[in-house]
């Protein structure tokens, strides 16, 4: 569905993505992970062929966004980081007016507009106006609205950045459900959740480059340990947690160490515990835990996400 | 999901095999849903407007005002009246207004604010489309407003002739789209909506008010008066004045035309370039 080598975009002499290679085949769903800033939207829009070129060679759906734009994007779904809908028309006249923008005919698009409101939930706020929706219904709706042309490719910026935690998890099992349809996704989100729940493949990008690839999974083996125990101590400590880092840096095959907290990374938390207290050290908190993506994060080169 | 793209991933089809892409007209045609909507959602405010305001500045200007000038024809370029040669003035000026206003904030809202262009542009709409399906509306507005303006003067009597009148409507539209498309142009370049305010105040009210709408320009001091003749409203109130009170002369009405048309050429190149500065980046 997608390729690319080595595909940069400049603005001036700002580098937003500098040189990735991507190969998105169908049915996946692909999230681009990383900071804000790290070029995740600059690569999205290029794939939507919105944006031009500065370098490398970008192929989606098999042709060339430089040449062949409008045809790439009457076979994409695109839902934007901020929702672009007319908030003076109401629900589904949105739906409606953005179908024909596809040139689908006026029957298909009411029948499709009908399904859609369905499918996203919000079938009751359907002569609703825009404006009175709350933000998850309006990414609701601007998901619905990227469907309308039953896309081959979906592409989702940030698609829950903002929304409160019910309106995320209602929206992630609606893209489960597409997910399960065979509808191929690209997302960009700096939620590590988010990545976990929906993604079959990441790439990590920091800086304009791709820093990490591979499944959530094959990225936390690769780049973390089964369990991570935290320990917090009172802010009484002289020096911090750095200070106590190094009374516990044999006790664990890595240690991070953040402004309120250690990390400490083994095979068996309890156990690494155990010997935490057997040193005499009383944590005022802790807490052990398989490893999750932000354990990858602050492992790999992109630090700045934990910023 | 097409099938062959999960049975060969490495497939890449020469660009001759992709579906040719629509043409502007096509893509200007798929946006009439989308306009015809947004015409429904404010037609009562705007026929009021095209409505009342008009009549009240008749009344006032025209008939009231007017009253009190009693003028040799030769001094109003011909116009047998205050009132009729008030009239053609007020109308080019009012499609002024309808075409500027359609093109300032509503273009800025769909940049910046709504971003409607931002939801038009991912899909295989493209920027040339876009601008002028947005000035067709612009063009379609500005028919119901001179077509309203016209028949509330026609009990006024002065409109000379039935079919100067009625060629009028398509040099009113014209005028109306020279400053829509250049407004659009202007807008689309800009990063904050304050320039607008100061535009309104510094160019689209003192043309209104000096271009020739009210008084002839030849009242001006001559420096004035090559200005004024230099403003896209002095020709459009020329033309319009030509025709409505059948003064109409062959050469001068060509030059108004032809400027007038190559202002909204002009205009709608401009915006075409600028809107994809702000949109394709």
């Amino acid at each position: 569905m997608i390729s690319a080598r080595g595909l940069r975009k400049e603005f001036g002499d700002f580098t937003a993505v500098d040189g990735i290679d991507l190969d998105v085949p169908a049915g996946q769903a692909f999230g681009f992970l990383g900071p804000i800033g790290a070029g995740k939207s600059s690569s999205m829009r290029m794939i939507a062929a919105v944006s031009p070129v500065s370098g490398g060679e970008l192929r989606v759906l098999g042709m060339d966004p430089a040449t062949h734009g409008p045809q790439i994007r009457a076979r994409l779904g695109v839902c934007p980081q901020d929702d672009t809908l007319d908030v003076e028309l109401n629900v589904r006249d949105n739906l409606l007016v953005y179908g024909r923008y596809f040139g689908l005919p006026r029957g298909e698009v009411r029948d499709r507009a009908d399904e859609l409101l369905e499918f996203v939930q919000l079938t009751d706020k359907a002569k609703a106006r825009v404006d009175d929706l709350s933000g998850g219904m309006k990414r609701r709706l601007t998901i619905a609205r990227s469907l309308i042309n039953r896309p081959d490719l979906l592409l989702l910026d940030e698609p829950t950045t903002g929304l409160d935690p019910q309106a995320r998890h209602v929206l992630w099992d609606r893209l489960f459900r597409l997910k399960a349809q065979g509808v191929t996704l690209v997302l960009t989100t700096h939620y590590m959740d988010e990545a976990e729940q929906l993604c079959d493949r990441l790439v990590v990008m920091d800086k304009g480059r791709i820093v990490a690839d591979g499944s959530p999974l094959d990225l936390i083996r690769t780049h973390s340990t089964r369990e991570v125990t935290e320990l917090r101590f009172g802010v009484s400590v002289d020096g911090g947690h750095a200070a106590l880092a190094d009374q516990v840096a044999d006790l664990a095959d890595r240690v991070e160490v953040l402004p309120d907290r250690l990390l400490l990374y083994s095979a068996q938390g309890e156990e690494t515990l155990a010997k935490v207290h057997e040193r005499g050290l009383q944590p005022a908190a802790v807490l052990v835990r398989r490893s999750t993506l932000e354990d990858v994060f602050l492992h790999l080169p992109g630090r700045s996400l934990v910023d | 999901m097409s099938s062959t793209d999960t049975a060969n991933p490495t497939r890449t089809p020469s660009p001759a095999a992709a579906p040719t892409a629509p043409s502007t007209r096509e893509l200007v045609a798929r946006q009439v849903d989308y306009w015809w909507r947004v015409y429904l959602r404010t037609w009562h405010g705007t026929l009021a407007s095209s409505f009342l305001m008009p009549l009240l500045y008749v009344v006032a200007i025209g008939v009231l005002l007017g009253g009190y000038i009693d003028s040799d024809p030769d001094q109003l370029a011909g116009a047998p009246s205050y009132l009729a040669f008030v009239v053609p003035g007020m109308i080019a000026g009012q499609v002024m207004t309808v075409g500027v206003s359609e093109t300032s904030w509503p273009v800025m809202s769909g940049i910046k604010w709504q971003k409607v262009y931002v939801g038009q542009i991912a899909t295989p709409l493209t920027v040339p489309s876009i601008v002028l399906a947005q000035l067709a509306f612009v063009a379609f507005r500005l028919l119901v407003a001179v077509a309203v303006f016209l028949l509330v003067l026609a009990p006024f009597g002065v409109l000379a002739t039935w079919w100067g009148a009625l060629l009028a409507v398509p040099v009113l539209i014209l005028v109306g789209l020279a400053f829509a498309a250049v407004c659009f142009g202007f807008t689309a370049g800009l990063d904050s909506d304050t320039t607008l305010t100061v535009i309104y105040r510094v160019a689209i009210l003192p043309m209104f008010l000096f271009s020739g709408a009210f008084f002839p320009v030849s009242q001006l001091p001559a420096v004035l008066e090559w200005l004024a003749k230099a403003t896209p409203l002095w020709h459009g109130v020329s033309l319009t004045r030509m025709l409505t009170t059948d003064t109409l002369a062959g050469g001068q009405a060509l030059v108004h035309l032809v400027y007038l048309g190559a202002l909204a050429a002009f205009g709608t190149w401009w915006a075409v370039r600028r809107l994809t500065a702000k949109l394709v980046v």
